[in-house]
């Protein structure tokens, strides 16, 4: 166990973060991330109300449509990335533990005037992902086949209500499930029940994400930076891209100018060449030695079976294929910039 | 053979037949790290203090150093360790051993922990 924004979370069940790696890219792997804020927003017209605090094109939302998405600050940087789903009677959020409370006072500051926004402090949140998951749930509710990537609908799983959206972030196809917190160990076991699901961990969440090239909030992203140089642009809304609609998210004179002119950095992958790990905060060094870059997550990538890591890099060192090098232990080792993902997504499409 | 001897940084330690001492990680160290992804070893040859880091373990999780708690050469390095990092997981007090120490005074040896002692330190 270990100590995450707040809560005391597995790192690894028993079998070590590796296995549950391997277990979710080849199976499916279950991961309890009820530690992450579920907040409700009812009210009249929460599409044009919302988009006064994130980046993106709320309103076209269908119901049970779902969205990534960004809540930005006065200079353009990320407050925190979230989900939004849109339900028939309001909209689902779904954002990281550790912004939680600082999501919430900022929805209420802007949005309470005219909608309700609460905390669904009884929900827990299990995510099921791997290439086994949909054939999991879809033997507990058939139903559930019906459901397309980044949509959302209820459930009923073994006599449990169920609020689930095909979504995650491991770059697997896979399910995040809601319900409410005294049910959430009896679904676990439903699920765990079968053969092709296992426990996964915290560890295991981290070394998926990596892989599948998705940014974790306080390393790729956070209050400085904004979501071009995130590499995030296509999050922004094209409504406001080419003009059609005007934006009023915080921030986003920096961030249209940005989308014209481009960032003075950008977050790019990183394939170190040999096997020696390249850990967050390591500086990227050109080949005169100059800092002209950060690694902001790093690691040994279980699938790629090799190390990888993504930072940022300043203009000029972003094109794939660009040699830097980083210093280890006073030994120099070589790392190209690489595109990302490190491992092809495998979301659901819809045939 | 000798019996093993342990430190508290959960290292183990061989003296053989030859004079060399062996060394490794236990089994408990591994279990804390978990899977072992890059292992890198001393330069063979290297003089070494004792309390010198003389090794880096890294796992998927961290990394963790190996310091030497006595003094020496490196005589030997287990080569294995370099395409099959996972021998330290699987085997740690045998095809998972890092390096051979030519100690300096075998004799430092005797104020470590014998299996026992380092048994209960880890409960």
């Amino acid at each position: 166990m270990v100590p995450f924004a707040g809560y005391s979370m597995p790192l690894q069940y028993e079998h070590g973060i590796r296995h549950e790696h391997d277990h979710t890219r080849n199976h499916a792997g279950l991961f309890d991330v009820s530690h992450m804020g579920q907040i409700r927003v009812c009210g009249e017209g929460l599409g044009a109300a919302l988009e006064e605090l994130v980046c993106s094109d709320i309103t076209v939302l269908a119901v049970n449509q779902m969205r990534y998405t960004l809540l930005t600050n006065d200079k353009g940087g990320v407050m925190d990335d979230l989900m939004v789903t849109r339900r028939a009677d309001g909209l689902h959020l779904v954002v990281n533990a550790a912004c939680k409370h600082n999501d919430l006072r900022l929805l209420h500051a802007v949005l309470e005037a005219r909608t309700r926004v609460e905390m669904l402090e009884d929900s827990a949140l299990l995510a099921l992902q791997g290439p086994a998951a949909a054939a999991v749930l879809q033997g507990l509710n058939p139903a559930v086949n019906g459901l397309g990537f980044m949509h959302a609908g209820d459930f009923e799983i073994n006599g449990l209500s169920c609020f689930i959206t095909r979504s995650g972030y491991t770059g697997e196809d896979g399910f995040e499930i809601a319900v409410t917190a005294g049910q959430s160990r009896a679904l676990a076991e439903v699920l765990l029940g079968h053969t092709a699901v296992e426990l996964a961990g915290l560890g295991a969440r981290d070394t998926l994400r990596l892989e599948a090239g998705l940014c974790l909030y306080g390393h790729e992203l956070d209050e400085t930076t904004t979501p071009v140089e995130a590499d995030l642009a296509w999050v922004v809304a094209k409504k406001y891209r080419n003009g059609v609609a005007q934006a009023r998210f915080p921030g986003a004179g920096r961030i249209l100018e940005q989308l014209r002119d481009g960032a003075t950095r950008r977050r790019v992958g990183l394939k170190p060449d040999g096997r020696v790990p390249v850990r967050e905060g390591t500086p990227l060094l050109n080949g005169a030695g100059e800092a002209v870059g950060l690694v902001t997550s790093g690691g040994f990538g279980p699938t790629v079976d090799g190390p990888v890591a993504m930072g940022y890099v300043n203009q000029g060192y972003t094109v794939t294929g660009t040699e830097l090098t980083v210093t280890i232990r006073n030994r120099s080792h070589t790392v190209h910039v690489t595109e990302l993902p490190f491992v092809p997504h495998r979301y659901h499409k819809q045939t | 053979m000798s019996e093993l001897k342990y430190t508290e940084d959960h290292e183990w330690l061989r003296l053989e037949g030859d004079g060399r001492v062996t060394v490794g990680i236990t089994d408990y160290a591994q279990d804390s790290l978990g899977d072992v992804v890059y292992v890198e070893l001393p330069e063979v040859g290297r003089s070494v203090k004792a309390g010198d880091e003389v090794a880096v373990i890294e796992s998927v999780k961290a990394a963790g150093d190996i310091k030497i708690p006595l003094a020496g050469t490196i005589v030997e390095v287990n080569s294995a360790l370099a395409d099959a990092p996972e021998l330290v997981n699987s085997d740690p007090l045998g095809e998972g051993w890092f390096f051979k120490l030519q100690p300096d005074d075998a004799a430092a040896l005797d104020g470590l922990m014998n299996e026992d002692a380092y048994k209960k330190s880890v409960e």
